[in-house]
């Protein structure tokens, strides 16, 4: 079984998502779920600790792509935090760094959209 | 002092489920060979990479077909091969993604080909017709890492 978690906190007006374990092809349709519920929610300021996250694949990034768009629409954003240089190194690779914010702290990336509303 | 060249070999059923038993071969193997952690992770991303490509691409999600993975070490090299019995995958028909069309376009396509290329040192297709298809994934030695865990 693969390990992987996913853990919702809400707080002034910024989702988090925590992400633990392994991020692949079998457990990103639950991440794909995940941000579903944060769009049918109207929950458009989106924090994803990625702290104890230990891989990532291809399907994993996909998501993010997939689903970053709405979200901007709807003038949110998804911000990305705390990851570990091995799963930076994936996020680099395919040219991340240039179209996501990515915070080396959870704290940064929620402070950042509390700027924003002012 | 030569490296004894011995393969091993694991068979998994396509399904995404498998690939954490892929993972652990791989990591076992190519730690054995003595590389650094970096690139353990990157040659375990790499072999998950081609995998997955398979279990979608080659088999359409069906989840009674069967892959095989092979690991071929040598003095110089980490070669993995995997083999699956799936429709021809043409990687040549993949560009280099542009992150910005891909998002927002839900298009998934084109990042674990381009991934493997550039975690690996080299990465070959051969398809025989009616038979099987083949990827072979190989990695150098780097000075570096000639010593396990030196």
């Amino acid at each position: 079984m693969t390990d992987f978690k996913i853990h919702h906190r809400d707080g002034e007006g910024v989702s988090v998502i925590e992400l633990k374990g392994y991020l692949d092809a079998h457990t990103a349709p639950d991440l794909e779920t995940a941000f579903q519920k944060l769009l049918t929610e109207k929950k458009y300021n989106v924090v994803v600790n990625c702290r104890d996250l230990s891989y990532i694949s291809s399907a994993g990034l996909g998501v993010f792509m997939a689903y970053v768009e709405d979200i901007r629409k709807n003038m949110g954003d998804i911000k990305l935090t705390n990851m570990s240089p091995k799963v930076y190194n994936v996020f680099d690779l395919l040219g991340f760094p240039i179209l996501y914010e990515i915070y080396k702290d959870e704290q940064e990336a929620v402070s950042r959209f509390k700027q924003i509303k002012k | 002092m030569e490296t004894k060249a011995k393969h091993i070999s694991k068979r998994i059923v396509s399904r995404t489920e498998s690939l954490v038993e892929v993972r652990k071969f791989v990591d076992t193997a190519a730690r054995a060979f003595g590389f650094s952690e970096e690139d353990v992770a990157n040659i375990i991303l790499a072999v998950d990479e081609a995998c997955t490509n398979i279990i979608k691409h080659a088999y359409h999600y069906a989840v009674d077909q069967e892959i095989e993975i092979s690991i071929f070490p040598s003095t110089r090299s980490f070669e993995i091969r995997i083999y699956d019995n799936g429709k021809a995958f043409d990687p040549s028909l993949i560009r280099t993604p542009d992150l910005k069309d891909h998002i927002g376009h839900k298009r998934r396509g084109g990042l674990g080909v381009y991934l493997m290329k550039r975690l690996m040192d080299k990465v070959e297709y051969n398809f025989i017709p009616g038979k099987r298809n083949e990827v072979r994934l190989i990695k150098y030695r780097s000075t570096a890492s000639t010593v396990p865990g030196g």
